[in-house]
C-alpha cells in the first residue's frame, strides 16, 4: 500500500473510506470490553479478598474514576481533534453535570446529615430555613439526571452560538472557555451561591435507594461507567464515520472552503460542541458518586488543561488515543502523588511539553506509525 | 479666632470667684485658695463648679492638682486645711507650707463616680496644652468619648492652637457635638453651620443626630436648625461621596497600571510574535522573588542601604526574568512557531514546572517583601483618603516602563526588526534579519518586563509560588480586549479593566466584580473580535 | 435574546444548504452579476473605487490588472467575505449579495476558487468532491447522508473531468500543486454553481496542464459564466469572450482582448512612463 492512500472498502458497490483507528485497535477495545464488564465484577465480588485473583475496590474505585475521564477525553476529541476547536474549559461542563447529580445526592442523605435537619448541612450551617427555587424537584432522580444533560448543554449550545457566530476561533477562543470556567469557580466558590461553597457536596449516603458506599452499588456503578464509555465510543465512531464527520475535519482544515462549498460551520461546530458538553455532563454525574464529593475545583482552569493534555497524549482524532491518553496520565498521577508527591507537577509539565513537542500524534500515532 | 477669645473672656468673666495669681511650684498654684477649699470641702455641686472654674481658666498649671485630687492624695485635716500628701510628708494647698509630720485629724477626700467623671474630662481637656503628641491625642480621645460644655473653653483654646490635623479633627469634633448640645439656639446653629464644611464621615453621624427622630418627635425642636442641618448635611454628603470618587478612581488607575505591567510583556510575545505564553505568570513571579533575593542580600550585606535595595532589585528583576525568558524560548517555544495551540500547552507545562521548582527553592509559603521606608505612608487629600505612596510609586514606574518600550519599539533597530519579523518572517529573513536571535530578544524583552510587574506587585501584595496564577487570566483579557499589534490597545484595555474592577467592586463586591468584567469581556469579543484597535485588512490574517 | 434567536432560525431557513433547487437566479436580463459603485477601503487604503462591472450569463470574462488593483477584493465582495462600504451587488436580478452569508452565497450558486488552492488535505481526493457535493447541507441531512450511486456516478464523471480518476484514493495534501488547483475545481463543478470566480487558476502549471485548462474553460463557458482573474496573458487571450482591467480598485478599460491591448491608458498602466 502506497504511504497517503486510504484503504478503499466497497458496500453496495460504493466505494468509502475507513475513518478513526484501525481495524487491530478495535479488537483490543472488545477484549477491553469483556475484562471491564465481565472480569472487574467477577474478581471483585465473587472472587474471595485473600485470593490472587480478587481485583480490590480501590481498584474498582480507581477504574471507575479513570473511565469517567476517559469519556471527558473522548468528548474533548471530538471538538479538538475532530474538528480543531480546543477548550480550556470543558472541565466546567464536567463539573456542572457532577453537581447537578450532587443536588439529587445531597437529597437523599435526608436528615442523616450532620444536622439531623432535612436541609444539607452547609444550608443549615448558613442559617437557611429552605431550598432555593433551583434545587426544586432535586429529589426526584429523573429530574436530576435531565439536569445533568440540560445544565451543560443549554450553557454549551448559548455559549457556543455567541462565540462561533462571531468567528472566534483558535487561541481567543480558547482563552475564553478559560475565562468562562475561572468565573464559574468564583461564583461557585461562594457559600451563598447555595452549592456548597468551596466544600462543595460530600459525605453521600445512598443513590436510588442504595447505599452508595456498598460493594455492590460501586461495582454497579463502574459497569455502567463502562458501558457509558463503550457507548460513547461507539457513538464517536458513527459520527465521524459519516458524512458529517467529514465536514467536521474539513472545517478542521480549512474552513473558508468549507463555507464556500455551501456547508454554514456555525450549527456543525454547535452541533458537535454541545454533544461534546453533554458527554462531559453525563461523565461528571457518572464520576461524583464514585469519589463522594464534588467541589469548585473541579471547575479550574488547570483541570481543563489538564484534559487537553490527556487527549494530547494519547493521540488527537483517533478516537481511542484519549481514552488511552486519559488513562496513562491518570494512573501516572495516582503513582506519582503516592510515591514521589513533590516531583508529579514536575512531571506533569515535562510531560505537557514532551507531548507537544515530540509526540505530535500521541501514543496512537506512535501506533500508526508502527502499523504502516 | 475672634468668637475663641471672646469666649475665653467669657468664661474668665465667669469666673467670678477670684482674680488668679501666679503661684509657681505648688500644685495648686495658680488656682485661687476659695476654689481649693470649694473643692475640698464644698458638695458635689460646689466641688463640680469648682473643677469646672479650673478647666475654665485653662491653666495647665493645674494639672497636677487635679490629678492629686483623682489619686488620693489631696486630703482634708480639719476643716480649714487641705493638704497634699507626699509620702510621710504634706503639702498645705492653701499656704503652700510643708507640713511635717503628718496630721492625725487627715480626712480623705470624697472622690464619687461623678467627681471621678468631672475630674477626668478636667484633666484632658488640660492636657490639651501639653506639648507631647501622644498627650494630646489621648486627651482629644478622652474627650471625645463624653465632654461636658465646661470643657468647651479648653478645647477651643486648644483648637485655636492645635497644628496636628488628626488631632484637630477630633477636638472639633468634640467641640460642635458639645456646640449642638447647647441650650443656647445660637450656639446651635452657628455648630450646625460649621459642620458643613467638615469632609470626616464622623459629622455625618452628628449631623443625622439632629435630624433624629425619637418617638415621633424631633430630637432637635427649632425649624431653622433642622433645615440647616439638612444642608449642612448634603454638603458634607458630596465632599464625601466626591473623596470616595476619587479613591476609587485612584485605585481603578492603580489596578490599571499594574494590569498593564503585567500585561505588557504578554501584548509584545502575543501580539507581536504570536506567542501564547501561559508561563507569562510565572515569570512575573520570578521577578518578584528576584526582588525577594535582593532585598535580602541588602539585609544581610548592607542594612545601612536597605532603603536603596529597590534600585538594585528593578534590575535584577528584569535581568531574571529576561534570562529565564530567553532560556524558555530557545529550549521549547521556538519549536513551536506557527502552531499556537501546541504552544499554549507547552508553555503550560513550563509554567507548571517553574511554580514547582519556586516551590521547592523557596518553600509553598508566602515570603515577605518589605517597602523600602520612602514609600510607606501616603499622600493625605481628604479625611481617611490617603493615597498610598507605594501606589503612586507604581504607576510612575510603569508610566516609564510604558515609554521606554514604546521607545524601544518605534526608535531602535531591535525594535524595527520586531516589527519586522511579525508582519513578514519569510520577507525579513530574506533581508538579512537575524529573525532566530530577534525571536529570543523579543521574547526576553516581554519576559523582562514581565519580571518587573513582579517587582512592582511584590511592593503592594504577598508574594508566593502561586502569585503568577492570579494575574494570568487578566493578562490574557486586557490583551484579548486591547486588540492585537499595537501597544495603545493594550494601555487603554489595561486601564479600563483596572477602573471598572474598582467601580463594580465596589458596588458588588469583588467576587461578582470579577466576573463581571469576565462575562463583559466574552460578549465584547462578539461585537469586535478582534478586540479594541486592531488591524484591519489582508495583512494580518488570523 | 428572542430577537437574536429569532434572526438565527431565520438566517439558519435562508442557508439552507442547496435544497437541490432548480437555478434560482433571475437570468431574465442577461446579465447574471452587477457590481455598481462598489467602493471597499481597508485602514484608510481604497481597495476598490467607486467600481462598477456587469457579467453576463454564459459569459467568459477575463479580469486583470497590476497587483493590488483590487481583483482579489472584488471576489471577495462578490462571494460575501468582504461587504462593500458603499455600492450594490447583485446576483441576477433579485439576490442582494451584500445581505447574504458566504455559505449562502456558495448555495445560491456561485463558486469560488482561491489563489492559493484550499483543498481538505487531510481527506481524500474522492471525499474531497463527496463533501462539495451539491446536496442538502444542514447538519441533520448531512449525518444521515449516504453516497449513493447517482452521487457517486457523478463524482466518479468529475474526477474524469479534471483527469484525476488514478488519484481517488490519495490524500488530497499530497498532490501536486497543478493537481490541486484542479481538484479546486472539480469541487468547484461538483457545486453546480451558475457563476465560477477563478482566482488566478493556472498559476503553478505547466505548459501542457494550462493548455488543458484552457480547454476546459472553453467547455465550461456558455453552461456556466465565469469570471477568471490572471496574470498570464496569453492564457487569457485564448479563453476570454471579453476582458476588463482594473486599476487602483477602479474599472480602466473593458473589451475584447485586442481593444484592451490597444487602449492608450492600459498600456501605460502597464508598461508605465
Amino acid at each position: 500500500m502506497t504511504v497517503g492512500f486510504m484503504p478503499l472498502r466497497h458496500a453496495n458497490g460504493v466505494p468509502h473510506f475507513a475513518r478513526g483507528a484501525s481495524g487491530p485497535a478495535w479488537i483490543a477495545l472488545g477484549v477491553a470490553a469483556l475484562v471491564l464488564l465481565v472480569v472487574f465484577p467477577v474478581c471483585n465480588l465473587v472472587v474471595p479478598p485473600g485470593s490472587a485473583l480478587h481485583i480490590s475496590d480501590y481498584w474498582v474505585t480507581l477504574g471507575g474514576k479513570i473511565m469517567c475521564y476517559a469519556i471527558v477525553a473522548l468528548a474533548m476529541d471530538l471538538i479538538w481533534g475532530y474538528t480543531g476547536i480546543l477548550s480550556l474549559g470543558h472541565g466546567l461542563f464536567f463539573a456542572l453535570g457532577g453537581y447537578a447529580m450532587g443536588m439529587y445526592l445531597m437529597r437523599s442523605i435526608g436528615a442523616e446529615g450532620v444536622y439531623h435537619s432535612e436541609l444539607p448541612d452547609f444550608m443549615v450551617f448558613l442559617d437557611w430555613k429552605a431550598y432555593p427555587w433551583y434545587w426544586r424537584f432535586t429529589d426526584r432522580f429523573w429530574y436530576a439526571a435531565l439536569l445533568v444533560v440540560l445544565v451543560p448543554g443549554l450553557l454549551a449550545f448559548v455559549f457556543g452560538y455567541f462565540a462561533f457566530r462571531s468567528r472566534i476561533k483558535g487561541v481567543y477562543f480558547s482563552i475564553i472557555t478559560q475565562a468562562l470556567t475561572y468565573a464559574a469557580m468564583l461564583l461557585f466558590f461562594r457559600n451563598d451561591t447555595g452549592f456548597g461553597g468551596n466544600n462543595g457536596f460530600t459525605d453521600f449516603k445512598r443513590i436510588l435507594g442504595f447505599s452508595i458506599t456498598a460493594p455492590a452499588t460501586r461495582m454497579a456503578l463502574f459497569v455502567i461507567t463502562a458501558a457509558a464509555l463503550l457507548g460513547f465510543l461507539l457513538l464517536g465512531r458513527a459520527i465521524v464515520r459519516s458524512k458529517l464527520g467529514r465536514v467536521l475535519t474539513a472545517i478542521r482544515d480549512a474552513e473558508s472552503r468549507v463555507m464556500f462549498s455551501g456547508y454554514d460551520p456555525l450549527w456543525f461546530k454547535l452541533f458537535v460542541w454541545t454533544l461534546s458538553a453533554v458527554i462531559c455532563g453525563i461523565a461528571g454525574a457518572l464520576y461524583v458518586p464514585q469519589v463522594g464529593i464534588i467541589n469548585p475545583g473541579e471547575m479550574s482552569p488547570a483541570n481543563s488543561i489538564e484534559i487537553a493534555i490527556w487527549a494530547a497524549v494519547g493521540g488527537r482524532g483517533t478516537l481511542i488515543g484519549p481514552v488511552i491518553g486519559a488513562a496513562v496520565v491518570n494512573l501516572g498521577k495516582s503513582w506519582f502523588t503516592q510515591t514521589l508527591p513533590e516531583y508529579w507537577l514536575f512531571a506533569l509539565g515535562l510531560l505537557f511539553i514532551l507531548v507537544t513537542l515530540f509526540l505530535p500524534r500521541g501514543i496512537a500515532g506512535l501506533w500508526k506509525g508502527k502499523a504502516s | 479666632m475672634d468668637t475663641l477669645k471672646s469666649r475665653i473672656a467669657a468664661a474668665l468673666r465667669r469666673v467670678a470667684v477670684a482674680a488668679l495669681a501666679c503661684w509657681a511650684t505648688q500644685a495648686g498654684a495658680g488656682v485661687a485658695p476659695a476654689t481649693i477649699r470649694d473643692l475640698a470641702f464644698g458638695d458635689s455641686d460646689a466641688r463640680g463648679q469648682a473643677i469646672a472654674a479650673i478647666v475654665a481658666s485653662g491653666d495647665a498649671a493645674a494639672l497636677p492638682l487635679l490629678q492629686a485630687v483623682l489619686d488620693g492624695d489631696v486630703k482634708t485635716a480639719g476643716d480649714d486645711r487641705v493638704l497634699q500628701v507626699k509620702g510621710d510628708e504634706a503639702v498645705d494647698l492653701l499656704t503652700g507650707k510643708t507640713v511635717k509630720p503628718l496630721p492625725d485629724n487627715l480626712d480623705d477626700l470624697v472622690v464619687n463616680n461623678r467627681m471621678r467623671r468631672e475630674l477626668g474630662t478636667a484633666i484632658a481637656a488640660l492636657k490639651l496644652t501639653s506639648t507631647d503628641r501622644a498627650t494630646r491625642l489621648a486627651a482629644a480621645r478622652e474627650l471625645q468619648n463624653g465632654a461636658e460644655e465646661d470643657a468647651l473653653p479648653a478645647i477651643s483654646a486648644a483648637l485655636g492652637k492645635e497644628a496636628d490635623p488628626e488631632i484637630k479633627g477630633m477636638l472639633a469634633l468634640t467641640q460642635a457635638s458639645i456646640q449642638l448640645a447647647s441650650r443656647d439656639k445660637a450656639t446651635r446653629l452657628a455648630a450646625v453651620k460649621a459642620l458643613g464644611n467638615s469632609d470626616s464621615g464622623a459629622t455625618k453621624t452628628l449631623l443625622l443626630g439632629v435630624l433624629e427622630r425619637k418617638n415621633g418627635q424631633y430630637v432637635e425642636p427649632d425649624a431653622e436648625i433642622r433645615s440647616e442641618a439638612e444642608l449642612s448635611l448634603r454638603a458634607v454628603d458630596s465632599r464625601l461621596s466626591k473623596g470616595e470618587l476619587f479613591a476609587r478612581v485612584f485605585s481603578g488607575i492603580s489596578l490599571g497600571t499594574i494590569l498593564l505591567l503585567a500585561a505588557l510583556g504578554l501584548a509584545i510575545t502575543y501580539g507581536l510574535m504570536g506567542v501564547i505564553n501561559m508561563a507569562h505568570g510565572e515569570l512575573i513571579m520570578v521577578g518578584a522573588y528576584a526582588t525577594y533575593v535582593v532585598q535580602n542580600l541588602f539585609r544581610a550585606y548592607a542594612p545601612g542601604a536597605f532603603d536603596a535595595y529597590l534600585l538594585c532589585a528593578i534590575p535584577a528583576a528584569f535581568a531574571v526574568s529576561a534570562i529565564v525568558g530567553m532560556v524558555l524560548e530557545r529550549t521549547v517555544i521556538r519549536w513551536l512557531y506557527g502552531r499556537p495551540l501546541e504552544t499554549l500547552l507547552a508553555t503550560w507545562g513550563l509554567s507548571l514546572i517553574l511554580i514547582q521548582a519556586v516551590r521547592t527553592i523557596f518553600g509553598a509559603q508566602n515570603v515577605q517583601v518589605e517597602n523600602p521606608s520612602w514609600m510607606s505612608g501616603g499622600v493625605e487629600i481628604m479625611t481617611n483618603v490617603v493615597l498610598p505612596w507605594s501606589r503612586i510609586a507604581i504607576i510612575a514606574f510603569s508610566g516609564i516602563v510604558l515609554t521606554l518600550m514604546w521607545l524601544l519599539l518605534t526608535r531602535t533597530r531591535l525594535g524595527l526588526f520586531v516589527r519586522a519579523v511579525t508582519q513578514n518572517r519569510a520577507m525579513a529573513s530574506s533581508l538579512g534579519v537575524p529573525t532566530a536571535r530577534v525571536d529570543m530578544l523579543a521574547f526576553g524583552l516581554g519576559s523582562g518586563v514581565a519580571g518587573l510587574a513582579g517587582c512592582a506587585l511584590s511592593q503592594i501584595g504577598n508574594v508566593g509560588p502561586d502569585l503568577g496564577q492570579s494575574y494570568i487570566v487578566d493578562s490574557f483579557m486586557v490583551v484579548v480586549l486591547g486588540g492585537v499589534g499595537q501597544l495603545a490597545g493594550t494601555v487603554y484595555a489595561a486601564l479600563g479593566l483596572g477602573v471598572v474592577n474598582k467601580f463594580l467592586e465596589a458596588w458588588q463586591g469583588a467576587v461578582l466584580a470579577k466576573i463581571a468584567v469576565l462575562v463583559f469581556i466574552i460578549v465584547f469579543i462578539q461585537k469586535r473580535p478582534q478586540g479594541m484597535f486592531a488591524l484591519k485588512g489582508r495583512t494580518v490574517e488570523a | 435574546m428572542t430577537g437574536l434567536l429569532t434572526s438565527a432560525m431565520a438566517d439558519r431557513g435562508s442557508s439552507l444548504g442547496g435544497r437541490v433547487a432548480t437555478g434560482g437566479v433571475d437570468i431574465s436580463h442577461r446579465g447574471i452579476l452587477y457590481l455598481e459603485s462598489i467602493s471597499v477601503s481597508f485602514d484608510g487604503f481604497k481597495a476598490l473605487n467607486d467600481l462598477s462591472l456587469t457579467i453576463d450569463a454564459g459569459e467568459l470574462r477575463c479580469v486583470i490588472g497590476p497587483n493590488g488593483a483590487g481583483k482579489t477584493t472584488m471576489m471577495d465582495v462578490v462571494t460575501g467575505k468582504t461587504r462593500p462600504d458603499a455600492g450594490t451587488a447583485f446576483f441576477g436580478q433579485t439576490i442582494d449579495l451584500t445581505r447574504l452569508t458566504e455559505p449562502e452565497i456558495a448555495d445560491r450558486g456561485i463558486g469560488r476558487k482561491f489563489q492559493k488552492p484550499t483543498v481538505f488535505a487531510n481527506h481524500t481526493v474522492f471525499e474531497n468532491l463527496e463533501l462539495a457535493r451539491k446536496a442538502d447541507k444542514r447538519v441533520w441531512p448531512t449525518l444521515r447522508a449516504k453516497l449513493d450511486s447517482t452521487a457517486h456516478g457523478r463524482i466518479m464523471a468529475i474526477l474524469e473531468t479534471i483527469k484525476l480518476v488514478p488519484e481517488a484514493g490519495r490524500l488530497a495534501g499530497l498532490l501536486s500543486h497543478g493537481q490541486k488547483q484542479w481538484l479546486e475545481i472539480g469541487m468547484l463543478l461538483m457545486q453546480e454553481p451558475q457563476l465560477l470566480l477563478l482566482d488566478e487558476p493556472v498559476a503553478g502549471m505547466t505548459d501542457d496542464e494550462t493548455m488543458r485548462s484552457a480547454e476546459l474553460f472553453r467547455t465550461l463557458a456558455g453552461d456556466y459564466t465565469l469570471v477568471v482573474v490572471e496574470h498570464d496573458m496569453d492564457f487569457v487571450a485564448r479563453i476570454a469572450d471579453r476582458v476588463t482591467v482594473l486599476h487602483e480598485g477602479h474599472v480602466l478599460a473593458e473589451g475584447s482582448m485586442q481593444q484592451v491591448q490597444e487602449n492608450e491608458q492600459v498600456i501605460e498602466v502597464f508598461l508605465g512612463r
